[in-house]
């Protein structure tokens, strides 16, 4: 288990802090996850890869954690309002720093696009992996992330960033 | 024939442009791939939008390493909740071990690609200068969750931190062009293969955030270089 734990722990972490956006309940949420892992490994198949399971099992444990607590919901809405807190888009286009306010764009997707994306770039999860984490049909994979990219596209636009698409 | 990429922007994305940000990342199949660089090859509009998938996918990946990792809390408490679990009955360990085995032998196709491809010769050949490189650097700059009980886990930002960034080959890059690259800008392999990502440390002093800058610049520039992205 230790090795387990060892090697996968981080990119856990990181997933799930990027769902719950608190450090320590993305703490806990680890405890949770590699617990489940313990206790279930007896029935884990072999028929997808060892990442493809926990982070299915993080995203279920997250979604839960979201789910108790009143304050964080998971519409776009409260999302984004929850990330504001650093540097407001006009700063962010005074900076004229492309990299900068990707970044922040990239935080402020809602929780369906925010983990869309990371587990396709960051994570380097194919269609079928992403569809079986989340649970949706490969095709809505492909176009999830199509919409979440356009998104992307329009925070920058709205901070003053063009980069020539859409 | 019709453009692979779609102008009006409310009209549905073609089947190409929703490959687009799984050829960046590498996980299409074979067939897949073929096309998307056919496609690539022979639609302008299509080959900017994937530079701009290549953007995103280069700050996701900056994004989710600033992270950092978590306290050894979160074990402490793993291993305490373990140890309050019910003794399990030794079949079941022994099942419990098979099944471990298992999650090692079912990584990932691309990340056993990679390994036992480029990586594994590139690591090969850097073994002897990566260890001394390592142990030259064991000064405490990174130490990970796992081996330690009391300590959080942190990351030495100290300015005496060596550069390091993720880096990804191209697919047709020699072991020779490799390890030419990495004596030429003082580089050594410290974690190799995942996904395709090296993460390389350049020499042993700190740069400033500009030097820093013109390096993942110059080495984005490197024909044999296909993504660099400086890591905290």
């Amino acid at each position: 288990m230790q090795v387990l734990y060892g090697r996968h722990h981080v990119r856990v972490f990181r997933f799930g802090l990027r769902l719950v956006r608190d450090e320590q309940v993305a703490e806990d949420l680890i405890s949770e996850v590699f617990l489940d892992v313990w206790r279930q490994a007896g029935k884990f198949e072999g028929r997808s890869a060892v990442t493809t399971w926990l982070l299915a099992i993080t995203r279920f444990k997250a979604l839960s954690a979201l789910r108790r607590r009143k304050d964080v919901g998971l519409d776009d809405e409260t999302a984004n309002a929850i990330e504001d807190t650093s540097d407001d888009p006009e700063v962010v286009v005074q900076k004229k720093d492309t990299s900068v306010a990707l970044r922040k764009c990239l935080t402020s997707l809602s929780p369906e696009h925010r983990e869309i994306v990371d587990l396709v770039y960051y994570h380097e999860k194919s269609v079928e992996e992403v569809a079986e984490i989340v649970g949706i049909p490969e095709n809505t994979v492909k176009t999830r992330l199509f919409y979440a990219r356009k998104k992307l596209a329009e925070l920058l636009k709205a901070a003053g960033i063009e980069r020539g698409w859409p | 024939m019709m453009a692979a990429s779609k102008k009006m922007l409310d009209q549905e994305p073609s089947e190409i442009e929703l490959l687009l940000p799984f050829h960046a990342a590498g996980t299409l199949n074979a067939r897949d791939a073929r096309r998307v660089d056919e496609a690539l090859a022979s639609d302008p509009e299509l080959a900017r939008q994937y530079a701009v998938i290549r953007e995103e996918y280069a700050e996701t990946i900056h994004l989710n390493e600033s992270l950092g990792a978590p306290s050894a809390r979160a074990m402490a408490k793993l291993f305490a909740a373990i140890d309050g679990e019910p003794v399990r009955k030794p079949s079941v360990s022994v099942n419990l071990s098979a099944r471990v085995s298992e999650f090692f032998a079912s990584l990932s196709p691309r990340t056993l690609a990679w390994s036992a491809s480029l990586g594994a010769v590139a690591l090969l050949l850097q073994a002897g200068l990566i260890g001394a490189v390592l142990v030259k650097n064991q000064t405490a700059s990174y130490q990970t969750a796992s081996l330690s009980t009391n300590e959080p886990v942190t990351r030495d930002l100290a300015a005496g931190t060596p550069v390091r960034a993720l880096v990804r080959f191209a697919p047709n890059a020699r072991v020779a062009d490799i390890t030419a690259l990495l004596d030429r800008y003082q580089a050594s392999i410290v974690d190799g293969g995942k996904g395709g990502m090296f993460r390389l440390q350049f020499g042993d002093k700190a740069m400033s955030k500009d030097e820093i800058a013109g390096l993942m610049s110059k080495l984005q520039n490197e024909k044999i270089v296909s993504l660099a992205v400086a890591t905290p």
